[in-house]
């Protein structure tokens, strides 16, 4: 009795988000099908004709490939980049005692929390004045420092999960400090290493602010503040389903990874929060 | 293969508590060396300090002839088990083993060649390429030792290595362990807190309390030859029973009643003195009624009233509660509670033939072999009837017993 009802309180309310997450993706999805025109004067939520027009125009578009480019570039950089720092940040924090190493880590939660709109102004100068402006490592660098701290936390609890009695056997075993973490910790740190760098990958593949203030031009701007940059195909044509369907490229594959890796995901998110 | 040399060895933890105090210890190249003391005592530090996981505080610890204070422990060439095995889990059951021989970089055809042997030992060859996560208990209990055995360490170190096992199958690994040991000829040190494996598996038994060493000895010297009271009560199951006793010219007036002390080297030993405490093993009681004339008069026979019995099949405990001064009385409990227990009243335990007739309950005559008792300082503890004569014969005894271990080994049972 009490158990059927709490399953159909369950569904309810899941089918309830399902429809309100899933609403607008789906809604983009059918705008990115629509013919140009049909926005404005034709209403319904599906295409009435079916068409791959926008994708077409989206990828024979300068602004989109060269922005898809540097987006694909800079975000895998900047999480190789950032994973790496953070694995090492982290193992030190699970596993060696050191002065301030409390201070590391509620620096690295105050910046995660710190508003990354009042940091661009400041930034938008100084690149400009050092010559990073529009460039990648105008981005990378930034991104990394925000996405630092969620892959240290995220990562330091996996670390912590490992036994130090695997690190010690290593080491009787006859391995130094550095080939105990390269052979036993990394390797059973993989899932929140993995973790890690999917939240970070995605951390810079959606920003907007950073994207669209710290570039100019084709040489470093990625696809989030490109798709603002879109022109119809006439004055009187609004580009909108020819965003939609950028909008849809860049975002197709966020979510089938999501979807492919999204039991590692919550496992990497909840590591360290019950006992195992 | 080498000798483990501890000199005063002291491990002091930040806030200043001893866990190891000025401990020295000779581990003979070869020997199978148990550390056995109850929980807290100090022996897993200790057992880390040789393995370099453990910082020394003072002291010199050397392998061989060389110093390893200072020594990392990837320097130091030994290898360890530890209590959960600390198996890899990425790792199949090869790669586990076949660790410390890829760390030294030796070539593959050499890596399989020792691997397929170390796990035709520990009888692994059908696992070899499945994950730890997928075997049993004993399974990844052999792996462990697998990977300790597969290279040549100058000592393996165990540390509580089958206290993760359920009782039968740590039967079984207990031999097992001991045959390897001997077949191998490798200096061995290893901690636990269980008896039979302390007094089954050593060569020789360390006995620690609160990180201080009590009784360096072959099992049967422990045994037979308590150095104090502490190791008295900690060695044998059930304990050693502890009565007070107030002392009249050679006669010895205890709870349980009086008995002559007829050993002169033992009266010796008590006179002079008012109050000592006796210890005599469950063992050294029978029912009166079922010893003959002449093994009577060997002992004294006195009249108790028993409390509980326990029949098991193939023995009998019966227990005799009885009053002690107050003094006494604190004393035995504090030791008690020292061996990990918590004796509520003072009773002293006996165990009888099986087919003794005894009824709880009612009064009863037990023969005491007063041969087998001993006398202890009650302030200091120290055993007053220890013979050094016969310590000297049991250390003989037991070299004699640990070459023909060897030797029964090394020609091998019919396989």
């Amino acid at each position: 009795m009490e158990t059927a009802r709490a399953k159909a309180m369950w569904i309810a309310v899941s089918l309830l988000i399902l429809v309100w997450t899933v609403f607008p993706i789906l809604w983009i999805v059918m705008l990115s099908f629509k013919r140009p025109g049909e926005i404005g004067n034709q209403r319904g939520f599906l295409p009435h004709t079916w068409t791959w027009e926008n994708y077409r125009t989206v990828f024979e578009t300068d602004l989109f490939t060269a922005a898809l480019v540097n987006s694909i570039g800079i975000s895998l950089i900047a999480t190789v980049v950032g994973v790496v720092f953070a694995t090492l940040v982290a193992y030190a924090i699970a596993r060696l005692e050191f002065p301030g190493k409390r201070l590391i880590l509620s620096f690295a939660l105050a910046i995660a929390m710190f508003p990354v709109v009042s940091l661009v102004g400041p930034l938008f100068d100084l690149w400009r004045d050092v010559g990073l402006y529009d460039t990648w490592p105008g981005l990378i660098i930034p991104y990394i420092s925000f996405a630092l701290p969620l892959a240290i936390w995220t990562l330091s609890a996996f670390f912590r999960e490992i036994p130090w009695e695997m690190e010690q056997a290593a080491q009787v075993d006859g391995a130094t400090t550095w080939q105990a973490f390269r052979k036993v910790i990394v390797p059973l740190a993989a899932p929140g290493v993995f973790t890690a760098a999917i939240l970070t990958f995605f951390f810079c593949w959606n920003d907007f602010v950073f994207g669209i203030s710290l570039t100019s031009t084709d040489r470093a701007r990625p696809v989030p503040a490109a798709l603002a940059f879109f022109t119809g195909e006439s004055q009187f044509e609004q580009p909108t389903t020819a965003i939609c369907a950028a909008a849809v490229v860049v975002t197709v594959p966020v979510v089938v990874i999501v979807l492919l890796f999204q039991r590692r995901i919550v496992a990497g998110l909840t590591s360290g929060a019950v006992k195992g | 293969m080498a000798a483990i040399t501890m000199s005063n060895i002291v491990k002091r933890y930040g806030d200043g508590f001893p866990a190891v105090n000025d401990v020295s210890l000779d581990v003979r190249d070869g020997e199978f060396m148990i550390l056995v003391g109850p929980s807290g005592c100090g022996k897993s530090t200790l057992l880390r300090m040789i393995v370099g996981l453990e910082d020394i505080t003072s002291g010199e610890m050397r392998i061989g002839e060389r110093v390893v204070n200072t020594v990392a422990p990837q320097r130091r060439n030994l290898s360890m088990v530890f209590q959960n095995y600390a198996l890899y889990p990425h790792l199949t059951v090869f790669e586990n083993i076949a660790f410390p021989l890829r760390l030294a970089k030796r070539p593959d055809d050499e890596v399989r060649r020792r691997v397929t042997d170390t796990a035709g030992l520990l009888e692994l060859t059908d696992h070899l390429e499945r994950k730890p996560a997928n075997l049993s208990g004993g399974q990844r209990q052999r792996v462990a030792m697998g990977r300790a055995i597969v290279r040549q360490a100058d000592a393996f170190l165990f540390d509580e290595p089958l206290s993760n096992l359920d009782a039968k199958l740590r039967g079984q690994m207990r031999t097992e362990i001991a045959r390897l040991q001997r077949r191998l000829g490798v200096t061995t040190v290893y901690v636990t807190h269980d008896q039979t494996e302390a007094m089954t598996l050593g060569d020789r038994v360390a006995v620690l309390r609160k990180g201080v060493l009590q009784q360096v000895g072959s099992p049967r010297e422990l045994y037979e030859q308590p150095a104090n009271l502490f190791v008295a009560g900690f060695i044998g199951s059930p304990s050693m029973n502890f009565l007070p006793a107030s002392v009249e010219g050679t006669v010895l007036a205890t709870p349980l009643g009086r008995f002559e002390l007829r050993d002169e080297r033992k009266a010796a030993a008590a006179a002079g003195r008012r109050v000592v405490l006796v210890g005599l093993r469950p063992e050294s009681f029978e029912d009166a009624a079922l010893v003959g004339a002449a093994k009577r008069e060997r002992g004294a026979v006195v009249r108790v009233r028993v409390d509980v019995t326990e029949w098991l099949g193939n023995e009998q405990y019966a227990y005799v509660p009885y009053e002690a001064p107050e003094d006494l009385t604190a004393r035995l409990r504090e030791l008690s509670r020292e061996l990990d227990g918590d004796q509520m009243r003072t009773q002293a335990v006996v165990a009888l033939d099986a087919s003794s007739p005894i009824v709880a309950g009612e009064e009863a005559e037990l023969w005491i072999d007063t041969a087998g008792l001993h006398i202890f300082d009650p302030a200091t503890g120290a055993n007053l009837t220890r013979d050094e004569e016969r310590v000297a014969e049991l250390g003989r005894h037991s070299e004699r017993v640990r070459a023909a271990k060897r030797e029964a080994q090394r020609v091998g049972p019919p396989s």
